[in-house]
């Protein structure tokens, strides 16, 4: 192709882009890594609003501090840059003051699972309608890559320079434990398979949660001295394996080991906001205005 | 509820949220506020409002944050020790320019302190706990009946400037019970945020209203279609993070002069007797209630004493102290705190007039007998 | 292809075939792409884009089948893939 021609067709690609309607293309080029994975989630999140048909005027991303934090920035949907840990507290109120929202929460695992941990495990126990989507890196990314819960024993982080010594969090383990009703794991290579985990999460009630692992080239793995995110995508390749429905006490991942990725949880409770309807109804009969959409051909709450 | 009613300040507090259409509120228990999230527990259910009692403080600072952006007016109650933890989210507040109410029922302090005994010492912690530069309003109710009315006024205030707004109750006033006259609806005048006229995509979220004038941007809700972004990094108009110098200049700028610049709007102090006195008396909250017998006293004996209380603590009636002082020999404070209001009245009498403090660490209210003979004293 | 045994639609099977876009100057040079693409048909090109990295670039055009795992798994939005048909469709109608 000649010059002019090329430059013509790449115009012409600058309006192509599929994904273009839902990015923020001011904002593009985006601020991650060569290699990291958290774009990758993003495309596939954005795969799965346009396969769900979900309406994204409705449809709010709410995020905390840190690498994956950035997401929401970089969507065109309604976004909230919450702060540090804040972000599944911010999204209870969000989806209670407004039933009709989407509200889906995609941040990293020091933001969720550290400092948000306690807004997790009770967002979770309440089983609030709000989808979670944490990219687990095994580290804090944005602050230079310190130790996270989540990173695996022996790791080498900014503070744990000997290696770390923590026993990390199973965070599929620790979804279920605390009622979640949809909890899976993939990794950033398993494309389809997480898109598709992200349109069940869309079309579900109840709170969801998906955990994607993904390399992070600069931290993570230089530190370690594993190579590129592309070491690490390799990695994932050669030792994930893929066990749907596996008992999610046995999900731990040790440092450069197997990685047990799937769907462990798929079931239906009723919703923290259908619950309190339920029961203030029995209290006030007629009297009581449901709050928010009913849910479809929902039976009674225990 | 329209009518007569004897309610405790807690009580009022709550049924002044719900008068200003609160339907929305995440709270968490902490003595002596708590009673203002049960009843809002109580009445929601009827008026189609919906609460949640979340896992800490944090958490409902962060929800109320939500809350107010999925277009609900929100309110969450603490004390002393939640108020410290919502310091993080209240910067967020400001930042978002998220009109949101914080109740504090304020206890002795510092720590776990007294919990069920009255103090004052959060005053300053309102207008400075968060970290960076920023302004906040603040109220001071002095009983139950102003507890419903100020309750009111938050709602209005925050949603005028889109900014949250503290209602700083103490303990003292909480758990009074007195009359509280509830008028009827459509008496109680309740305003709402500025919401945008703009369609989407041509709506910035931080763009400065159409009269420039008030520095209050125009707000979309959640799911109307606006597909903003807002962020609690410094950001632009677009709500996109700006990391600049010149960005952080005009952005917190505009944040403190939205209310600075306005102040004259915002501030309410109630005198009573000040021209031609030789002494005022600044109080707010409880200390008023018990200002008032001691300054009776005072006038008793000749001494002229006039009384300044504070509606709004912050931002500070700093104008008129200073142009009271040149014409008055002191200013009496009495708060239940170690003085903290008190150093405000002296930076702004600048000289001019003494400032003497009435302290007291917390617990119980002062002695008339102090805040006489403090009147007294400066007279002199 | 091979089959065990001929399927009886295998006329009107069709495989279908994809053309590449891809905007150099977005690329950091991750090589997701490169390892992934199941035809094998990209590979890092010698030059050098805007940021210094090497983009990709289509050394097997031909065999590309449209499946975008490239499109999905590029985290900088970099590449992406048009089927023939609808392209040949939007060109011959602008």
């Amino acid at each position: 192709m000649t010059k002019t021609a090329e430059k013509a067709v790449e115009e012409k690609l600058m309006k192509d882009h599929p994904l273009e309607p839902y990015l923020r293309m001011d904002r593009i080029p985006h601020i991650w890594c060569p290699t990291c994975g958290i774009g990758t989630v993003v495309s596939c999140f954005i795969q799965a609003v346009i396969e769900t048909a979900t309406d994204v005027d409705k449809l709010c991303i709410v995020s905390g501090i840190g690498c994956t934090a950035r997401v929401p920035g970089y969507l065109k949907m309604d976004s909230y840059h919450t702060t540090h840990g804040r972000s599944i507290a911010f999204a209870t109120g969000l989806k209670l003051a407004n039933p009709e929202l989407e509200v889906v929460v995609i941040s990293g695992d020091g933001d969720l699972i550290a400092i948000g941990g306690n807004h997790f495990i009770h967002a979770a126990r309440r089983n609030l309608d709000i989808k979670v989507i944490c990219v687990n890196n095994f580290i804090y990314g944005m602050t230079g890559g310190q130790v996270a819960p989540t990173t695996p024993l022996t790791a080498n982080c900014s503070t744990t320079p000997y290696g770390n010594s923590e026993t990390p969090f199973s965070l599929p383990y620790l979804a279920a434990s605390c009622g979640a009703t949809y909890v899976a794991r993939w990794t950033s290579l398993h494309i389809r398979r997480m898109t598709r985990a992200f349109n069940e999460v869309l079309r579900k009630r109840g709170f969801s949660f998906v955990e994607v692992i993904a390399p992070c080239s600069t931290l993570y793995a230089r530190r370690n001295k594993l190579g590129t995110g592309l070491s690490l995508l390799k990695y994932y390749h050669d030792n994930s394996e893929i066990a749907h429905g596996h008992d999610v006490k046995d999900l731990d991942i040790g440092y450069q080991e197997k990685i047990k990725v799937g769907k462990f949880i798929d079931e239906d409770k009723p919703t923290h906001i259908d619950r309190a309807n339920v029961w203030h109804t029995k209290v006030f009969g007629d009297r009581y205005n449901w709050y928010g959409p009913k849910p479809p051909g929902m039976e009674e709450a225990k | 509820m329209t009518g007569n009613h004897y309610l405790d300040g807690d009580y009022a507090a709550a049924e002044g949220c719900l008068a200003a259409g609160c339907r929305f509120s995440a709270g968490y228990p902490i003595t002596p506020s708590t009673e203002v999230f049960e009843r809002l527990t109580q009445r929601f259910p009827l008026c189609g409002g919906f609460y949640i009692q979340m896992e800490d403080e944090l958490g409902s600072m962060a929800a109320i944050i939500g809350g107010s952006w999925a277009g609900k007016k929100s309110v969450t109650i603490t004390s002393g020790p939640g108020f410290s933890l919502m310091m993080e989210n209240l910067g967020l507040a400001v930042m978002h320019e998220a009109p949101c109410v914080v109740v504090n029922v304020q206890r002795g302090g510092p720590s776990t302190g007294l919990p069920t005994m009255v103090g004052q010492a959060d005053m300053m912690q309102a207008k400075w706990g968060s970290h960076g530069d920023y302004e906040i309003i603040a109220l001071a109710p002095s009983s139950p009946q102003e507890c419903f009315d100020y309750a009111i006024k938050c709602f209005n205030l925050a949603e005028k400037w889109r900014t949250p707004v503290l209602l700083m109750m103490d303990e003292c006033v909480g758990h009074m019970t007195e009359k509280v006259v509830i008028p009827p609806a459509d008496e109680i005048e309740v305003e709402e945020r500025p919401y945008t006229k703009k369609k989407p995509g041509e709506y910035l979220p931080y763009e400065v209203g159409e009269s420039g004038q008030d520095l209050v941007p125009d707000f979309a809700k959640a799911g109307d279609g606006y597909r903003y972004h807002v962020t609690g990094l410094t950001h632009d108009a677009r709500g996109y993070p700006v990391m600049t110098a010149e960005c952080q200049d005009e952005t917190i700028k505009r944040l403190i002069n939205k209310i600075k610049l306005n102040a004259d709007e915002i501030i309410e102090i109630e005198e009573e007797q000040t021209k031609g006195a030789q002494v005022v008396v600044v109080s707010y909250g409880i200390s008023y209630r018990v200002a008032q017998p001691a300054v009776d006293r005072a006038r008793a004996e000749g001494i002229k004493v006039g009384q300044m209380r504070l509606i709004t603590v912050w931002p500070f009636p700093e104008k008129r102290i200073t142009e009271l002082a040149k014409k008055i020999k002191a200013y009496v404070v009495p708060e239940i705190n170690l003085g903290q209001v008190a150093l405000e009245v002296e930076r702004c009498a600048g000289g001019h007039a003494k400032t003497i403090p009435v302290t007291h660490a917390g617990g119980w209210v002062h002695e008339v007998d102090d805040v006489y003979a403090a009147i007294k004293e400066a007279a002199k | 292809m091979k089959f065990w045994r001929t399927p009886l639609d295998v006329n009107k099977l069709k495989i279908p075939q994809g053309v590449l876009y891809i905007v150099k100057d977005r690329c950091k040079g991750c090589g997701f792409c490169v390892e992934y693409c199941p035809k094998a048909v990209l590979e890092l090109s010698p030059e050098f884009n805007m940021k210094g990295y090497h983009p990709p670039v289509a050394v097997k055009e031909g065999e590309c089948v449209n499946c975008d795992l490239c499109e999905t798994i590029c985290p900088e939005f970099a590449i992406f893939c048009i089927r023939k048909e609808d392209e040949e469709e939007e060109s011959s109608e602008g």
